[in-house]
């Protein structure tokens, strides 16, 4: 491969506009690579955002040719050749400087959610007992490498800029994984209904395509969290049960 | 007066990686108030990237395991340089470290009958790693940090410190930047622990992130501290080695704890040619009995491929430099083999080794269950840092503590795999409850005016330099690329002399950095201030390496190949002289208690 031109946003504050620079393509190089060619050559104060490289930390989260990706983990030769590359910050979240942007609200979201409440010890030493088959689906959402990219493509915070009611896909797999985890003791559905607004979600799954560690979100966390909280506060018989419980 | 921030904590907390974290949900427990400084966002430091688990001597898997077999174990390894004290509180509390992990959400992988799954690694005698497949670490910092967030600690995210602040011989708190905006933060604090991680970046090669630039070491050394055991670096057996772009990216041990073999271009398994002495009891004599090993047949021997980091770095290398290697420069590792054992092994694979599967098809587009990974040594962990006391963490200047990889004296000579993640735990904890202590027990600290504005005018002068030829990119490059040739993994008298040379020009170059544009997230700026960290941590390595005379553990000398029991009494101690100079001194290894010696003794059959 070759010379190759990307399209990279410059700017601070949500003001900027796209600069033209050329990067020298070898073989297995990912998105990453070339930015910091880039800045090392012709941009030195070019901003990203990244920590390890290798897929595991989620900091270099980005849009390139319009897709939420990881840049570490997009390879060159993914993308088609001969055509200029555009890399742009994530949308939904406010604008810092070129491709970073101020993911904070995540952080900020996340301490609303009840923490974790594990049952009694199961034996006298103080552990628990669990088979494998119990904590498998907690893991998969476990997985999870806060890159906030299902965040990003989210249409309730990216269009409807919902943050001030909606938590999002990421902070949804943190309740599913706190939730399913076979420990927990904890009941974050009435919160899951009323100051997460899971309502929110119509399960477009765009969440679960963008998902670097190929979490099934949608699947197996929201729709599940979903389902209980329907069992929770809208199964009539449940209802019917609440009604004659009710203390005078 | 420059214009900046100033904040005030019981407990300032400078890095947020396991040992951080770990310290300051101590600190916090122990009611101070705490502030946790991360150079990148929460969640995101290096300790994300361990893979293959955290030891500890619970014996779910081989109830022979217990901390005295841990102890030995780390001491072996450690070549006996360690800190027997570090040794022994590490080994006792381990379990209960990793026990607490679970009590706070932490969903390991688990036995039969439900407990913490644990799986074998190099060095460590029976099956002693708690995993999470393999991105345990990841596991790890969520977990810490899901804890840490509804503490009600301060958390000050992409904050970079420059310098620490001294009120007389004694920390009173740091000089910060942040990073999004370029201003200043003055932190004024009872006590400071120091958490920064390792120095990986000071090499070409590495599986460590950008972050690891010694920060902590630096800060350490510049305020009096003193650093230990620099010489001894980890270079980790199996990095990636193709395509260039992710040369350096680790392969975790884990894939030769599931029956990974190590092969060379003519397809033999040359680890079983050369089985150091010490180990050749404990060390299989073929093919199948290393196999039975990783499966958990308790009578079996571990595999060559688990003996330690630091001698299949080695064995790897002379494979490859006696012409035996693999296309691009390193050697095979097959785990695909296992189909001849085991039935559903591609599944298998999958399952046992997620993230290593990924990686190598997303970024090589090798699938591992089918073909065998091309890999060589990388520069992984420094053993060495900054000199702690044992039981307190404290360093050599009163109110500074330091826990995990930027401390020395767990490890000795070379680290076992998964006895990181362990020391994060353990010995955060302990920091965390010991600089609270002394925050409280202590009178204010006071900083003197004029300290922190030096420390912005240092900071700053990048800037005015603007028209400068020379950039922080360039510099930064030209270091790795010296360090990784000259003060690598064989050493050699002359060259690490020559790498000195090339240490004083390039810092003379870094006092002439130029950057452009302004302070706000500008990198180039943040790099051209991480040189000085990058320059005395590369300049502590080469004179402790040149200092000692002899090969052990993570220090290989082509002049001096064998270890010299002359060289096994003491430390090497690096701390700035008067002058502003860095001195070198040897420091005796005080002497075992009795029953530690005892323990030594009988594990050694």
């Amino acid at each position: 491969m070759a010379a190759t031109t990307f399209r990279i946003w410059r700017g601070e504050r949500g003001q900027g506009a796209f600069a033209d620079y050329t990067a020298n393509i070898t073989e297995g190089m990912v998105v990453l690579d070339a930015v910091h060619q880039i800045q090392a050559t012709n941009a030195n104060d070019l901003a990203v955002r990244w920590n390890c490289k290798a897929g595991k930390c989620g900091s270099c989260s980005a849009e390139i040719n319009g897709h939420p990706k990881l840049m570490c983990m997009t390879r060159m030769d993914e993308l088609p050749t001969g055509e200029a590359v555009t890399v742009e910050p994530m949308r939904a979240f406010p604008h810092v400087r070129d491709l970073v942007t101020d993911v904070s609200w995540n952080y900020e979201v996340k301490k609303k959610i009840k923490k974790f409440r594990p049952r009694p010890p199961d034996a006298p030493d103080g552990t628990w007992r669990m088979t494998q088959d119990d904590v498998d689906r907690a893991q998969e959402f476990r997985k999870c490498i806060e890159c906030f990219l299902c965040q990003d493509v989210c249409h309730v915070l990216r269009d409807h800029h919902k943050h001030d009611e909606f938590i999002g896909p990421r902070l949804l797999v943190y309740a599913a994984a706190l939730e399913m985890h076979p420990l927990d003791t904890e009941n974050r559905l009435r919160d899951l209904k009323e100051e997460h607004a899971i309502g929110y979600c119509n399960i477009t799954k765009c969440c679960t395509s963008v998902c670097p560690e190929h979490i099934t979100i949608t699947d197996n966390a929201i729709i599940p969290l979903k389902e209980r909280v329907v069992d929770e506060f809208y199964d009539p018989v449940v209802r019917l049960v609440r009604l004659f419980r009710r203390k005078p | 007066m420059a214009d900046y921030e100033r904040v005030e904590h019981d407990v300032l907390v400078i890095g947020a990686g396991g040992a951080g974290l770990r310290a300051a949900i101590a600190a916090r427990a122990s009611g101070a108030r705490v502030g946790l400084v991360c150079k990148s966002l929460l969640g995101k430091a290096h300790t994300v990237m361990a893979e293959g688990g955290v030891a500890a001597a619970m014996g779910n898997v081989d109830d022979r395991d217990n901390w005295t077999v841990h102890f030995a174990d780390t001491m072996r390894g450690g070549q006996y340089m360690n800190n027997w004290r570090m040794a022994e509180l590490h080994a006792k509390e381990a379990p209960d470290r990793v026990r607490e992990l679970e009590a706070w959400g932490a969903v390991f992988d688990r036995t039969k009958d439900g407990r913490i799954l644990q799986r074998n690694f190099g060095g460590h005698r029976y099956p002693r790693l708690a995993h999470v497949g393999d991105r345990t670490g990841l596991e790890m910092i969520r977990t810490l940090q899901d804890h840490a967030i509804y503490l009600d600690i301060d958390v000050h995210m992409e904050v970079t410190i420059v310098q620490l602040l001294m009120d007389g011989e004694r920390v009173a708190g740091a000089m910060a930047y942040d990073r999004e905006k370029g201003r200043f933060r003055m932190f004024s604090s009872g006590a400071v622990v120091l958490a920064t991680g390792g120095v990986g970046r000071a090499f070409d090669i590495t599986s460590n992130s950008w972050e690891y630039t010694g920060d902590g070491q630096s800060l350490a050394y510049h305020a009096g501290a003193e650093l230990m055991d620099m010489e001894f670096v980890q270079f980790h057996p199996t990095g990636m080695v193709w395509p260039p772009s992710v040369r350096g990216i680790l392969v975790t041990e884990g894939v030769r704890g599931e029956g990974g073999v190590l092969r060379n271009s003519e397809g033999k398994r040359f680890m079983f040619d050369d089985i150091p002495e010490n180990y050749r009891s404990q060390t299989a004599d073929n093919e199948d009995e290393g196999w039975r090993y990783t499966q958990g047949d308790k009578s079996a021997r571990r595999p060559p491929e688990l003996l330690t980091r630091d001698h299949v770095a080695r064995c790897i290398q002379r494979e490859v430099r006696e012409g035996r290697g693999s296309p691009h420069g390193g050697v095979y590792l097959d785990i695909a083999w296992i189909k001849e054992r085991l039935p559903k092994a591609a599944e298998h694979i999958r399952k046992k080794l997620p993230s290593m599967y990924h990686q190598f098809m997303q970024l090589a587009n090798i699938d591992i269950t089918t073909t065998p990974m091309e890999v060589g040594p990388t520069t992984h962990y420094i053993m060495g840092g900054i000199r702690v006391d044992g039981d307190t963490q404290m360093t050599s200047v009163p109110g500074l503590f330091a826990a995990g990889e930027c401390a020395a004296g767990l490890h000795g000579a070379n680290r076992l795999g998964g006895n990181s993640l362990s020391d994060l735990l353990v010995f955060g904890k302990r920091a965390g409850e010991y600089a609270a202590k002394f925050a409280t027990l202590q009178r204010t600290a006071h900083v003197p005016e004029g300290q922190a504005d030096a420390a912005a005018a240092w900071a700053l002068a990048p800037f005015e330099r603007g028209g400068s030829p020379e950039a922080p990119y360039a510099i930064q490059h030209e270091l790795q690329g010296m360090m990784q040739k000259l003060v690598g993994i064989v050493r050699h008298d002359s060259e690490m002399r020559q790498a000195l040379d090339g240490l004083a020009a390039l810092a003379a170059r870094a006092e002439r950095v130029g950057v452009h544009g302004n302070r706000e997230y500008n990198p180039g700026w943040h790099t051209a201030l991480d040189l000085k960290h990058l320059l005395t941590v590369s300049e502590a390595i080469t004179l402790a390496a040149i200092e000692r005379k002899e090969s052990r553990g993570g220090h290989f000398r082509d002049d001096f190949p064998d270890k010299d029991p002359s060289y096994g009494g003491f430390n090497i101690i690096v701390h700035k002289g008067p002058g502003g100079e860095m001195k070198l001194e040897r420091r005796p290894i005080p002497s075992m208690p009795v029953e530690l010696q005892a323990i030594i003794e009988e594990q050694k059959s």
